[in-house]
Parts: C-alpha cells; sequence; structure tokens
C-alpha cells in the first residue's frame, strides 16, 4: 500500500518532507540580516514568551493577588510591559517589513499571517485590558459596549459580560494567536528571511 | 531612592491637541519612541556587520 493513501501519510508529504530540518533550525543566515531592523521580530516573540509566561502566573493567583499583594504587583507589571513592548517591536517590525516589501519572492502567506497575528493581538489585548478589574476596565468596558453594539456585535461579545472576556483572554484568543504566530513563524523559516529589495535585483 | 522614579499616574491624562487631532502625551510619546526606534535600527551599525560581510564574501568566494 503506497504510503500517501492513508491521511498519516498524506499529512506527513504535505508537512514534514516539505520542511528541510536545515530551513527550520538554520545555524547561518545571509549577511543582510546582520542590521538591527532583522531584531524586531524575535524581540516581538520575546515578549510574547514574558506574556505568556507572567500572565499564566496571572492566572494561576488570580485579582485579589495581583492588586493586592507586592509579588502580584510586580507580575501584573511584568505583563503590562510585556504588552507594550510586544506592540512596539511588533508595529516597528510591521514598518520594517512593509518597507522592505516582505512579501516578495512567494512570501504572501507570511505577511498575511503576519497581518492576522497583528488584529488577533488587538482583541487578545482588548479583552486583557477590560478584565484588569479595577476602575480603568469599567471604564473602558462601558465606553466599548456601545461601539460594539453601533456596529451590530454586541450580541455576540458584550464587554460588560467580565467572565466571558476572561475565558476569551486567558484561552481561546491565546490559543489562536499562538497557532498563527507558529505558522508565521514555519513560514518565515520555510521561504527565509527576504533579501533586501536591491539584493534580489528587483 | 527609587521614589524619584515613581510616576503618579493619580490623574486626569494630558491631552496634544492639534486641530480635531487630540492624543493623550503617553500615547504620544510611545508613538515618537517607535519612530525613533526605528530611524535607529535603520542607521545604526550592527556590531556583527564586518564579520558578516567577510562570511559573505569568502562564501561567494568558495563558489
Amino acid at each position: 500500500m503506497s504510503t500517501k493513501s492513508s491521511w498519516t501519510g498524506r499529512v506527513r508529504a504535505a508537512t514534514l518532507e516539505k520542511f528541510e530540518p536545515e530551513d527550520l533550525l538554520p545555524e547561518v543566515q545571509p549577511a543582510y540580516v546582520a542590521s538591527w531592523i532583522y531584531i524586531f521580530g524575535v524581540a516581538t516573540l520575546a515578549a510574547l514568551i514574558m506574556l505568556v509566561a507572567s500572565g499564566l502566573y496571572l492566572t494561576l493567583e488570580g485579582p485579589a493577588w495581583w492588586h493586592t499583594s507586592n509579588i502580584g504587583h510586580y507580575v501584573n507589571s511584568v505583563h503590562l510591559w510585556s504588552v507594550e513592548l510586544f506592540f512596539v517591536f511588533m508595529v516597528v517590525h510591521l514598518w520594517g517589513k512593509f518597507w522592505m516589501a516582505a512579501w516578495r519572492g512567494r512570501r504572501l502567506a507570511t505577511w498575511i499571517t503576519g497581518c492576522l497575528a497583528f488584529f488577533a493581538s488587538i482583541i487578545t489585548g482588548f479583552t486583557g485590558y477590560i478584565i484588569q478589574t479595577n476602575f480603568d476596565s469599567q471604564w473602558i468596558a462601558t465606553q466599548a459596549k456601545d461601539g460594539f453594539n453601533a456596529v451590530g456585535i454586541g450580541a455576540f461579545f458584550n464587554t460588560l459580560n467580565t467572565g466571558q472576556a476572561i475565558l476569551l483572554h486567558v484561552s481561546l484568543l491565546p490559543l489562536v494567536l499562538g497557532g498563527i504566530v507558529i505558522w508565521h513563524v514555519i513560514l518565515v523559516r520555510r521561504k527565509g528571511v527576504v533579501p533586501p529589495i536591491d539584493e534580489a535585483g528587483e | 531612592m527609587l521614589r524619584i522614579l515613581e510616576i503618579n499616574l493619580n490623574h486626569p491624562a494630558h491631552y496634544v491637541s492639534v486641530g480635531p487631532f487630540s492624543v493623550s502625551t503617553g500615547n504620544l510619546t510611545i508613538i515618537i519612541s517607535m519612530f525613533a526606534i526605528f530611524v535607529v535600527a535603520l542607521f545604526l551599525p550592527f556590531p556583527d556587520h564586518a564579520q558578516s560581510e567577510k562570511h559573505a564574501a569568502l562564501k561567494s568566494e568558495k563558489r
């Protein structure tokens, strides 16, 4: 029986056989990658790791802890500043990739997954702001509900429903964002880092 | 000692308004910082840059 007559064979052909280990975990990069502008993708990933780690800690301990204890304040601040740096690095990464037209060389899927990661990050960030359980989150939630109602999605996403926002923020959205980011990084590894426009002869 | 580094945020935000545009000073600071980081990243020499160019030259010579 041919290997590819089974779904396992087809999955292998669609994934593992297309990804060379040398592409997924390269030891050297082209000379043009030796520039600070290429640092911001991995800096975004580093901030995301800090976000997930501090977020897991906050999830385990809960609001009463992060509002009252010294360690809670510290971990809460680490989570906040990781978000700030995550978005700063991601936006600078986006500008860098936009101005070098990083979708060249059949890299459109990489560009689109990056855009999806950006939008998923905004939604995840927003749900984070409305579950702080303080006056700031109350203000954001009450103001945002009118906006969501105005565009007709208030029945599906009610910003005053803290339970819904918490579950979205700590379970569904991190899974969605994590999946998109992994997909994005795999595509970057598979297609390689986009060369500068003059280097590619375009 | 670290008290001097503390920023009191317990007041309404300061805003910069130009015509119809209005932005809080906090957000404006972040936006200006991002532009500054972007420009610095474009022009600041990378520490390993010379070595990488030498490596690429060696590689192309071998070909």
